[in-house]
Order: structure tokens, then sequence, then C-alpha cells
């Protein structure tokens, strides 16, 4: 079992990288490799040419510019775990990632792999979502910015052309105090997610939600946003009647089913993961509340 | 016929250059080309562990890295761990005691994973020790004992700094 045959390429620049893109039929971008090798591997997917994003030391950038965290395509699941600059601004990654596989697996994988390959269940596209992330396009025709909502089309299918490669992302960390937090259900330590929420949540000066991110992965073919919730608990007082409603809300969601898992099963799992997480997040946030 | 390419890294030390075929794993590679086969290979997608070696010092799976992606890299394998002079690693020292392998299969891969998460994590408890070996299948032992032995290890590795 290995590979079959296939032509490698190792640009070394973005500029390379859009050349070989422009040229090349059939082939698959190599980044960290934690999903795309074990396919190669196996021979699921059979590309005429792999292109490795390892040596383009442009996409492996990590920094906060403009009140933006800019995150390279291939920055490792593991660098981002011990950012400080995560850790500062966007812990809620953080707790998420220490549910993504394995630390062997962390060391090679990266976020930009985890965008494009855009498992239903996978952890990063959940952060990507909660923070309404702008991914960055690069490909022979340019340029181009694509929101988080508008990135995945279909089932591991994101909005990439054949000769397009996801280059980077960026994400607005909320200014205000807030509390966050990532809970997930998985059968095994480091499986992806039978479901997994992540919440984000700032309170005004009375304790009531200032306003609240709520995201959801392994429940539909690519994250959900409970954006109905969000609005419904704005201005409100958190209480356990409240996180009730949203978890009812969550319960509401279409959810897969699957041979392990029922829908009925999911939308349970969505709802008691939604009130935990949610009431951790308020906990989190400091408020003084009854939940 | 399949593409190859020149590539050079150092393997436990040794500067090694080859020609490889760019589809080849490292996996492959450090087996078939070097003759290293203490690193095993239990499934070749990613899930058992068995394959884990170090590349300049992380714990990665071999199988899910080209071998043309060492290039230039310093790759360390169970066969790199104990001191040129034979003296075992305290993991592998620890390993014999506690009797932390039965088969052997899995164990170079949970010497490699354990030997650099207890570089990073001197003080793991039992809990960050099973978290870390999450990803290291083992059909014989229980992973009792490899847990004890890695506990005693990190013990031994502390008072060793
Ligand atoms: S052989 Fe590499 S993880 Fe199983
Ligand atoms: S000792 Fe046999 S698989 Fe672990």
């Amino acid at each position: 079992m290995k590979p079959a045959p296939f032509a490698y390429h190792d640009p070394r620049t973005l500029d390379d990288l859009v050349g070989i893109l422009g040229q090349v039929e059939n082939a698959k971008l190599l980044a960290g490799g934690q999903s795309l090798m074990p396919m190669l591997n196996m021979r699921y997917v059979i590309p005429d040419h792999v292109v490795d994003l390892n040596r383009i030391p442009e996409l492996s950038h990590l920094a906060e510019s403009d009140g933006l965290i800019e995150i390279g395509a291939t920055v490792r699941q593991a660098a981002l775990e011990r950012s400080a600059l995560i850790a500062a601004r966007c812990p809620v990654m953080q707790e998420a990632l220490g549910c993504v596989g394995h630390f062997q697996t962390r060391n090679r994988g990266t976020i930009g792999g985890s965008l494009s390959h855009l498992d239903p269940a996978a952890e990063l596209p959940g952060i990507a979502a909660l923070y309404d992330a702008t991914l960055h396009v690069a490909g022979p025709r340019g340029r181009r910015d694509v929101a988080f909502a508008d990135w995945g089309l279909s089932y591991m299918t994101p909005n990439l052309a054949p000769d397009e490669a996801l280059i980077g992302l960026s994400l607005t960390p909320w200014r205000e105090p807030h509390g966050a937090a990532f809970l997930e259900f998985a059968r095994r330590h480091g499986d992806f997610a039978i479901v997994g929420v992540a919440c984000l949540v700032a309170l005004d000066g009375a304790g009531c939600v200032q306003r609240a991110a709520i995201s959801l992965v392994g429940v539909d073919v690519k994250p959900v946003r409970l954006r109905a919730a969000e609005v419904a608990i704005a201005g409100v007082a958190p209480s356990a009647e409240v996180l009730a409603e949203v978890a009812a809300m969550a319960r509401r969601l279409d959810c897969l089913s699957d041979t392990h898992v029922s829908a009925a099963y999911r939308q349970r799992l969505a709802a008691t993961l939604t009130r935990r997480a949610l009431a951790l997040a308020l906990a989190r946030a400091g408020g003084g509340h009854d939940v | 016929m399949s593409e190859k390419r020149r590539i050079s890294l150092t393997v436990n030390g040794k500067a090694v250059e080859r020609e490889v075929e760019t589809r080849t794993h490292l996996a492959d590679f450090l087996r078939h080309e070097i003759g290293l086969t203490g690193t095993h290979v239990g499934c070749e997608h990613g899930v058992c562990g068995a394959c884990t070696v170090l590349v300049d010092g992380a714990a990665v799976r071999s199988c899910l890295m080209l071998a043309v992606q060492a290039d230039g890299a310093a790759v360390t394998t169970v066969e790199g761990l104990a001191r040129p002079d034979g003296t075992l690693h305290p993991l592998q020292t620890a390993f014999w005691e506690h009797h932390g392998l039965q088969c052997g299969f899995c164990t170079p891969g949970m010497l490699t994973s354990l030997a650099a998460y207890l570089e990073a994590h001197p003080n793991a408890d039992e809990p960050d020790i099973r978290r870390a070996i999450s990803g290291n299948i083992c059909r014989c032992t229980g992973y009792q004992n490899i847990v004890a032995a890695a506990l005693d290890a990190a013990r031994v590795m502390r008072e060793g700094r």
C-alpha cells in the first residue's frame, strides 16, 4: 500500500505555486498530509501531480496586524497550540486543538489543510465559523477573499477552483472581555467529533449578554452557526431557562445520520453540548448569573 | 516510470544521501532504503502510531510524510534512542523493567512518542501520558504497564536533568 506515481512539485514561493497551479491538471495540494497522505497511501486519490506547500515560507506566518489575527495556511496545529498570540486572543482555538487528532498528527497537520479538507466533524472549521473568518485564496486569476459562510459548498467541498489554493485566513478576535468554550463528544479521544460546540459570549455591565457566537461541527456537512439563538439571547440576563431555550434551538437543527450515529442522537448531543458550552463560556465571562 | 529525487538528511545523527521515488513515504524509506526496520508499519494511514519517528525533534507519523519532505531534516528512529555506547534510553529501561511490551509491534512508536513528549513535559502525570499515547494502538499490553513504565522513565529523566 503506497501512493500511485505522481509528479512532485515543491515550490519555494507563492508566485511559483501559482505558476504551477496554472499549468497542472488533476493536482492535489499537500500541506500537513494528515488527511491526504492516508488517501494517497490507500489510493482513494490518484493525482497526477502533488504540489507540496511546505517549502513556501510566505504561507507559515502567524501574527496580529490591524486588529486581525493572520494565519498562514501551513501553520501547524501544534504551532497554534503553543502560540502566545492565540492563547491571548483566541484561547478557544487552543481548547479545540486539544481535541484534534493526537500530538503527533498536530505536529504535521495545518490549519489550511483542516479548512480545505473540510471534514464535517473537524474542529478547526468550527472555530473559523465562530469568528466569521475570512479565507485568502490565490490562483492564476489572482487573489480573492472568501467569507467562511461562503467557504463550504457541500460535503467536503470548499469554495476553491482546481487551480486555486487556500493561502491563509484572518480572524477578528473579540476586543471586549468575554468568555469562550469548546466542548465535543467523540467515541475516543482524538477521533473526529460526533458533535462539537464552540461558544463566545460577552456580558454588559448589568450582566446581560452583550453578544454571543455559537458554532457546531459534526451536525451537518459543514459547520453551523446558531444565529437565531445568538440573536435571541442578546440583551438577556443568563439563566437556566435561557440556556434551556438555546439548547432547544440546537436540538431543532437538521442533523446528519450515518452508520454510527442517528440524526436524533446528534440532535440530543447538540442540545446538551450547546447548553454546557454556553454555560461554561458564561462562567468564564465572569457573569454573576444563575445557570 | 516513477519520478525520483536525490535527498540528503541525517538519520540518527548519520548523514545519508539517497535517490528516492517521490511517492515513497518516510517509513518505507527508513525501512527499505536505510535498512532501519525498527520503525514499524501497522496501518499506513495514520491511525496506529507504530511508525512514529522524530523529525527535527517532533514526533510524527512517518507513513504520513513523503521521504522527499524530510530532505534536509534530522530524523531519529527508535534505533537512535539509545546512546552510541549502547546505554538504553530511560524509557527503554523502564519498558524492560515494567514489562511495557509483549509482541513489541507498537513499541517503537510508543518509545519515540513518549521520548518527545517527556522531553517537552517532564512533569507529565498519568492522565497526560494516557493522552500522549492515545494515538498509539497496542493490541497486547492493555496499556497499564506502558503507562507505569512511562511514569517511571519520567521520574528517572527528571532526576537525570
Ligand atoms: S503505520 Fe503510520 S500510523 Fe500506522
Ligand atoms: S506489545 Fe504487542 S502491540 Fe503493543
